[in-house]
Order: C-alpha cells, then structure tokens, then sequence
C-alpha cells in the first residue's frame, strides 16, 4: 500500500489529496469535487505533462522558435523529451502547428511549433 | 497633423484584443503603435503552456494565444507600426511616436486605448543588499534571454518571489539543465497559481520556502551565492536564520507594476494601489477619450481576462468616437474595496452609460478561507458571496447589475467579511 | 614604443583630468588603469556634487583645489559638454544653539574665496524648497554650487585627453615601480612600460603605488558610503543640494537632484580594510534613509530604484596629497583624493599637469584642442534635428532603453566612439541605457546583442563590467 500527499491543482481552491493505492484501487481523500478524485487518481497511476521548450532554427527571423508536445507525455519522459528537442535545429520559415519532431522520445506525441517563424 | 480615430498604444494581449472588438464595433481609422518587432507583446517569450482555457476552451501556449489575437488583426486589415515607441501623449489626446522609418511622428487621436503592459521590480527597487554584479536577473528578462534569443544566464540558480513568472522559470531553467536551488517567498503563501506550484517546483522537487528572503547577495563580479533568512510577521529578517546557498545567478520574481509614464503624459489620474489608471464603468481614465486595459491598468492573473477587459475597452471607445468625441457623463458612483478587498476596477460607476452586467475585478490583500464577499450599495447589504478561498495571487470578480442599482446610489463598497 | 614622458596610473576623474590637462603639452603621456574602463572606481559611485568650497580649512590644499575646480566645472561643462547644473546648495541648522557653527562655516568659505554665501531664516530657506523640514532654523546657501554627472565629467576629461593623443591602457595593473636613471619602469600585468615621470592617482590604491618607490610611507583607508537613488518622477523634490549642518548626529547625509533629474540620498562613511569593499548593507542603507528625513521629511523612498555604494580615499590628514615626492624626483602624487575631490578634479589637473610639464621642460602644444561633442541624446533634441538625424541614421529612431529613452544609435556611440563601452555598465555610464526605473530589466538583452557586435564578441563574453563579469552561462 502507498500512501500519497499532493495538491490538487484543477481550480485554484488547491485541495489537500490524500491518495491510497492498494493493488489495483485508488482511493483519494480530501478532496471537494470529483475533479479533485480524478486528479489524484491520475497523478498517482498515470502523471503527464505538456512539455513546452524552444527549437533553434537556422535563416530565421528569429533564431529559436517555441514548441509543445501536441499531447501530454508521461511525466517520467520529460528529460527524454527535452534531449530530442535539445538535439534539433530546422530550418525557417516554421509555422505553427508544423510537427518539428513525430512520436518524441518514443512517446505517441508529436512536438509542434508553438509560433511562427519565418 | 495626420489623424486616426483610434490610436492603441501597446500591440500585445490587450491592444489586440482592443483593437479587434473597436473594428468589430464599427471602427475603421484604427492604428497600433508597438514596440517590438513582432505583435503579441509578452506573449511571444511566455512560451508555456495554460493560456485560453477561458477565451478559447482549450490549452494554448503564450505565443499561440498571441498569434490567434494578431492573426485577427491582420485579417481585419487593423494597421499597426512595429519598433515603433510611444514617446507622448498629451492630454488633447496628440500622440508622438518615434521609429527609424518616419523619425519623429505626432498624430491626433479621436481616442487613445492605453495597453503598454507592465514592468518588473527590479533589484534596485527591492533594496537587496550586496555588490552590483553580474547574475541578478529579473525573471522576465531571465526568460527573453533564454526564449527569445537561445542564451542561458545561469546553471545554479535560486529564485526571490513565488510569482508566476518566477515558478515558470524555475521549471524552464531546470529543463534546460541548470540547477534551481531553491525559491524563496518574503509572505507566508506564494503568490502564483496552485497548478504552477506543482507542476514546476514539485515536479522537480524546487523547495519553495515561504516567509524568506534574500538578506544578502555574494559576489563581486559575478554572483557567487545568497544568503536567505526567515522573516517574521514584520517581514523583516530574523537575526540568526540566515543560510547560505551557493549560485551564480539570482532571478527575481517579486511583482509587476503597470507602466504608466505616457498615462501620466496624458494627465491620466492613477490609483495609488494599482499603480494603474482610475477608470469607469467603460474603462475610460480621468481624461475624456482616454481609455485602459490590460496589464497596464492592473495586473491581471490570466491573459484570458485580459483579453476580455480589452474588448470591452475597444468596444467603449468605439461608442465613444461614434458619438462624435462627447459623452454625456451623469453622476460618477465611488466602488470602493474594503477590510480585505485591495482595489477594485472600476472605481466609478457612471449608471447611465453603464451596461446590464458589470464586472468587477480586484485582488484580496490576504489568503482567506470560507470567507465572504459582501457588497454594499449607500452602507445597506445586497449581496453576499461565500467562497473557500481567496488568494492575493488570485484575481476576483463580482457582477454588478444595473437593475438592481438604485440611481441615487452614492457609493458601492466590496468587502471580505466572515 | 612603450616609452613615454609621463605615466598616470589611474583612469578616474583625477587621473583622467591631469591627462587631459597634460595633453596641452608636448608630451607623450600615458593612462594606466587596471579595471575595463575610465570612471570605475571612486569616480562611479559619488554624490556627483560640485561643491562651493566652505567646508575645506583655509589654506588647504583641498579649499584651493575646490574653490578653483568649482568654478572651472562650470565653464568646462561647455567645451567638454557634459552634464552639470548650477543648482546651488543649502547647509541646514536645525537648533540655535548651534548656529555659531553655521556662521563658522560662513566665514570659512568667505575666506576660502566662496563667493555669494549668504546666510537664510528657516522661513527663507523653506520658501527656497517647500520640501524642506519645519525644524530647519537657518541655512547657509551657497549659490556657485552645482551637481554634475560624475561619469561623464571623467569620461569627457579622458576623451578629450585621448583625441589630443593620450594613450589609455586598460585591465593594465601596475605591479611595480622601479626608479632607474632616465626616470622609471614600471611593470604591470600586461607588460613593461618606461616614463620620465610617474603621476600616482590610484584613488584608494594611492598608498600602495606610492609606496613602491618612497620610504615615507602613506595610508589610504577606503571610506565607504551608501546611497539610496529615486525615480526622476521625485527628482524635483528639492532643487538645491541639501546638506545637514555638521553637529550632536555626525556629518550628516545630504539630499540633492541629480545632473540627470532623480533624486539622490546619502552617503554615510565607514571606514573598511578592504578596498574593493563597495557591498550596500541593509543596515547602512536604513542609517541614510533615517537620517535624511531630518532634511526632508517627505522623501518618498517607495520611489526608489537603486542603490550603491562608493569607496573614498581617505588620508588621516584630509588634505590633498599633490606634488613631488620628496624622495623621489620624477614621482607625483594625487593622493587622499576624497570629497571634494570631483569638484576638484580639473583644478587639480591642471595643477599637476603645469607642475609636471614644468619638470620635463615642456612646451604648449600649438595643436591642443580643448573641445568636445558630448553624447548625442537624441530624446532631447528640438522635434526636427531629431527627425532629421533619424532620416540619416534610422538607429537614433529605434528606442532600447524605454526608461531614459535610449536610441540604438546613441549605445552604439557609446561603443564605437574614443575610449568606447566594453561592457554594459560602460554603456550605461555614458549614455544612461538601463539607468532608469526598470533598471535595464527591458534593454539588457538588445544592448547585449549592440555590444557584441560592436565588439566582435560573442553573446557568451558580453561583460556587466571587470572580467568575470560576463552576463551569460551559455
């Protein structure tokens, strides 16, 4: 059995979790809504995040362009995500929503411009 | 002297915004004066993601919310001049900008929208002891650098002030391969969102340690550490507490201030809490014609409400120009915040021009739990709010009707109560 | 190559006005300073006052020197155009008893040769500047007295200096003096050079390059003191330098415009080891801020944007230190240089550099020119010339610093011009980028990307100020 402590961030209320796993069942505590027990259950089985960085581009207006994972990643593969980002340079123009990168770090998100760069 | 009947001063969230609804209302001589070299203002560095939930019901980052806003402009065919600084206005509404294609330009305006945003708090301005060297950043200009131009400014870092800004900083300096010691906040609670505490502090296990600040910064050309102290009630430092951590770089997220020298140009009355103009009911400041939205006017929690408070303003401003530059102006009712409530905007009601629904926005001057809002027309009590929590870092708002406000109301006052 | 008839150790005010004044004759003179730029040590952080000249003793090295630079600042401040005004300054006496100090003081600079001195009511002096204290009971005013940019003054001295052929090196440390027979050699870290004379003007490093070639010893003790600046929104607060009547609370702290418009308070003094020693202390800065209310209960502290802190070169018998040192001929000192030292530096320019050309047999250039073209600020000028310039040059009409309205055009000036910024705080110096309220927070990264360029530099290398300064990790 784990017992975990979080902070729910669904409105800025910022309900005090309590989330029990045991085996296959989540039980959250503490919170006021059943946003709040969606959120801790999904903290505890299944965390993700958007990753937002920047990617450098080569004969551009500007010499970086913004990105974002189109979806959540997993919030384990954050620094995976921030290697492939790191390693890439293209070329302008980038124009929102282009896909800079398919399926980063083996996730099934794509990394997408975020501005437009010409 | 040329002359526009809408003149914008700002091309970020709230000047597009404004400019958008005034068109929408049937404005056509409209021009944006910004000075960067792109349109969307602060947006354009603010790279993570969170903006729109409200305004576009899905999750945008700060240059995407920006390019939906320009692209609009754009389309509509709104001019505006980039690398282009507002250098005056006076209070017959002239506005002078200064850019390198037209040099030095005055042009008449019907009306003006201010939307030039706000200012960090510098070191300066903190009065943080210790040598003036190299390393202390603002976390904005932190996050220029490093968004904008693809510079880091430092690999061991500690943060002072829990500000949005700040916590974005932490989290994006940390994905980027620095260090993020520790961020310390002067009050007892933080003053950014919940979600940005988790989602860029806990997430990377940052200690965020409320009620400290930095006492002393190490270092005489570069720096080379700070020492942090607990604060007491006073917020002055604890003799005894102080600790010391080793960086080679200091940012700083300890709060924004509306950028009013061009308002203060025009005659425009500030508040002494906002630090932004004393507006009505139609966002319209001290100085007919003149009218003010945005970061510029408060400072606002989310571009969202931002972006709605600068349609409103366009929208006034059209009304304002359609009517020939003249408004009859009835009696101006005083909104007053009281006993917890910091400001409100407006601070004047004038009933008459007023609109069905007005929304009030302000700021509490403390964390409250199971507290209430009460709002009182001449003393007497007419609605009353209970809400689980209320946060400094946090924007309220209540709706005044119009039908429910008597015409002969004096004064309306807004107040935490238990 | 390397060998020179004079050798001035120390780019600071003092150091930059005896070149400048030495430049008149026909000698090869050279500047030696160990930090970046001119104006880096005392010279940058000072209360930028050009003081009447009542406080010195009379027949003292500093009375004469003040008296004189007092009245040459203002006349300079048009062939070398810098920033100064003629503010006049104030002397508050808060209690009767003391007023027999105040009349000393009078009769002092009378003596000294101040000329105009006249001594106020309190109903007189407030109706002067409103913003003054109910308690003040008199007041010495002092109408010669004036407030000048202290960088600017240092660095239109050492332009001028260097376009009439003075040679500037820079991040050059003089580890060394040796006395030879056609004069000395001196050693730094960036090489040897050789010069008939030596002119020591190390502000508070005075000691330590005297002392390498005199057996009677000297001792500097850098004396600290800290600074609250406002925002120009309060700089009219007063108009006149306001200083507090020496008495029961100590020297006193003044409140003064600045030759820039913000408002200035400070200092106190505290006397340190260390003399790179320039840390605010919050203990320090709270003394001031207290004390000055005394002077001007409505100081509006939320107004202000920065502070610092400035090392004087303190000499225990606070007199200048200027001529020839007894047992060393050829050697000059300018030591013990603290206030009044910024209002005497010219005067005691062109007394050392007479004194020294008088040495070396040296005779008046016929080709001196004593002028020159202060920064363009393009924020100031008429509407037209403004337009004008910018049709010629677009970078005046891009503005980086919004605060004090700072063209591109005037930071690259700043750069590219004799003895140019190499770092920001060089920038800064000459042409106020990032010295307004937001204290750089908006122009930092645009003036960075100027001076790079400028310099043909990486970002990675750009400096705030000294080596190791550098603003970026990568």
């Amino acid at each position: 059995m784990e017992i975990h402590e979080l902070t729910c961030i669904r409105c800025p209320i910022g309900c005090q979790l309590t989330v029990t796993v045991d085996g296959e069942s989540v039980k959250v505590e503490g919170n006021n809504c059943p946003r709040g027990a969606e959120y801790g259950a999904k903290e505890v089985t299944n965390p993700t995040r958007t990753v937002t960085s920047s990617v450098r581009v080569r004969g551009g207006e500007l010499p970086l362009v913004s990105v974002k994972t189109a979806t959540d990643v997993p919030k384990d593969r954050i620094f995976a995500v921030m290697e492939e980002i790191h390693a890439l340079t293209v070329d302008a123009p980038v124009h929102t929503g282009d896909v800079l990168i398919h399926s980063v770090a083996g996730t099934d998100s794509d990394v997408v411009a975020t501005k437009t760069v010409m | 002297m040329d002359r526009h009947d809408l003149i914008i001063i700002g091309g970020g969230p709230a000047g597009l915004a404004a400019a958008i609804s005034a068109r929408e209302n049937g404005i056509e001589d409209i021009l944006i004066l910004e000075r960067d070299v792109r349109l969307g203002g602060i947006l354009n560095q603010c790279i993570h993601n969170g903006f729109g939930l409200h305004t576009f019901k899905e999750e945008l980052t700060g240059p995407e919310y920006a390019e939906r806003y320009a692209k609009r402009v754009i389309e509509a065919g709104i001019p505006y001049k980039l690398n282009t600084i507002c250098a005056d206005i006076s209070p017959d509404r002239e506005v002078t900008y200064v850019n390198a294609e037209e040099g030095c330009v005055t042009v008449k305006a019907g009306a003006v929208i201010l939307a030039m945003g706000c200012r960090e708090r510098p070191r300066g301005a903190l009065g943080l002891p210790g040598f003036r060297q190299a390393g202390v950043y603002t976390a904005g200009t932190a996050q220029r650098l490093m968004n904008i131009e693809g510079y880091m400014v430092g690999r061991e870092v500690v943060i002072l002030g829990s500000g949005d800004i700040g916590l974005i900083m932490a989290r994006r300096m940390t994905l980027e391969g620095a260090k993020v010691k520790v961020v310390a906040e002067l009050m007892p609670y933080s003053g950014g969102l919940k979600r940005n505490i988790v989602q860029c502090l806990d997430d990377f296990g940052i200690p965020l340690r409320l009620s400290h600040t930095v006492t002393r910064v190490h270092g005489k050309e570069r720096v080379e550490g700070v020492t942090i102290s607990e604060v007491g009630p006073d917020r002055r430092p604890i003799p005894g507490t102080e600790e010391f951590y080793s960086c080679d770089t200091l940012l700083l997220s300890c709060g924004l201030l509306p950028e009013n020298e061009l308002s203060k140009s025009a005659g425009v009355r500030l508040s002494r809490v906002t630090g932004g103009a004393e507006v009505n009911e139609s966002l319209e400041t001290s100085v007919p014609g003149v009218f003010s939205c945005g970061n510029v006017l408060h400072v606002h929690d989310l571009v969202d409400y931002v972006s709605e408070e600068a349609s409103r303003a366009g929208k006034n401003a059209a009304a304002f120009i359609k009517a020939g530059g003249v408004r009859e102006r009835g009696r101006a009712i005083a909104l007053k915040g009281e006993g917890g409530v910091r400001y409100t905007v407006p601070q004047f009601i004038d009933r008459a021009n007023m609109e069905d629904k007005l929304t009030v926005r302000f700021r509490v001057g403390d964390v409250y739990k199971g507290k209430s809002l009460a709002v009182y027309y001449d003393g007497k009590e007419v609605r009353r709010v209970k809400k689980r929590v209320m946060a400094p870092g946090e924007m309220e708002e209540l709706v005044i009707m119009k039908s429910s406000l008597p015409e002969n109301t004096e004064e309306i006052i807004i107040r935490v109560e238990d | 190559m390397n060998e020179f008839d004079v050798a001035v150790i120390g780019a600071g005010v003092t150091g930059s006005a005896i070149a400048r004044y030495l430049a008149r004759y026909d000698l090869k003179t050279v500047v030696l300073e160990k930090e970046e730029d001119v104006s880096s040590g005392t010279t940058k952080a000072n209360s930028g006052i050009v003081h009447a000249g009542f406080d010195a003793a009379p027949g003292s090295m500093m009375a004469k020197m003040n008296v004189r630079g007092c009245a040459m600042i203002k006349e300079l401040s048009k062939t070398l155009d810098f920033p100064y005004r003629n503010n006049g300054s104030m002397v508050l006496c808060f209690d009767e008893a003391e007023m027999p100090n105040l009349k000393a003081l009078y009769e002092r600079g009378i003596t000294n040769g101040v000329e105009e001195l006249k001594i106020l009511t309190g109903d007189e002096a407030r109706k002067m500047e409103p913003a003054i204290s109910e308690a003040v009971v008199a007041a010495l005013w002092a109408p010669t007295a004036g407030i000048v940019c202290p960088f600017n003054l240092c660095i239109a001295l050492a332009e001028n200096a260097a376009d009439n052929g003075v040679e500037f090196k820079f991040l050059t440390e003089v580890e060394n003096i040796e006395k030879t027979a056609g004069g000395f050699r001196v050693s730094t870290n960036n090489g040897e050079i050789t010069a008939k004379t030596v002119v020591n003007a190390a502000g508070v490093y005075a000691d330590k390059i005297h002392n390498m070639v005199s057996a009677d010893k000297l001792t500097i003790t850098p004396r600290r003191g800290e600074y609250v600046l406002m925002d120009k929104e309060v700089g009219s607060l007063v108009s006149a330098t306001i200083f507090q009547l020496p008495g029961k609370l100590g020297k006193g702290v003044l409140v003064t415009p600045t030759a820039h418009g913000n408002l200035l308070v400070g200092p106190n003094a505290q006397d340190l080891d260390d003399k790179e020693d320039t840390e605010t202390t919050q203990a320090g800065m709270d003394d001031i801020k207290k004390r000055a209310l005394l002077s001007v209960p409505g100081v509006p502290y939320n107004k202000m944007i920065t502070s610092f802190a400035g090392l004087r070169a303190h000499e225990a018998r606070h007199d200048f230190i200027l001529g020839e040192v007894s047992d060393c001929e050829g050697f000059f000192d300018a030591a013990g240089i603290e206030s009044p030292g910024l209002t005497s530096a010219p005067a005691i320019g062109e007394y050392m550099a007479d004194m020294i050309a008088e040495k070396l047999g040296a005779r008046q250039k016929a080709d001196f020119n004593p002028n020159r073209r202060g920064f363009i600020e393009v924020a100031k000028l008429p509407r037209e010339e403004r337009a004008r310039l910018i049709k010629e040059r677009p970078e005046y009409g891009r503005i980086v610093c919004r605060c004090e309205n700072i063209s591109e055009g005037e930071i690259l000036d700043a750069i590219n011009r004799t003895l140019g910024a190499r770092s920001l705080d060089g920038v800064k110096r000459r042409v106020r980028q990032g010295m307004g309220r937001c204290q750089a927070g908006f122009c930092t990264p645009r003036t960075m990307e100027l001076l790079a360029r400028g310099l043909g530099i990486p970002m990675t290398e750009v400096r705030k100020n000294r080596p190791g300064s550098e603003l970026l990790k990568g």
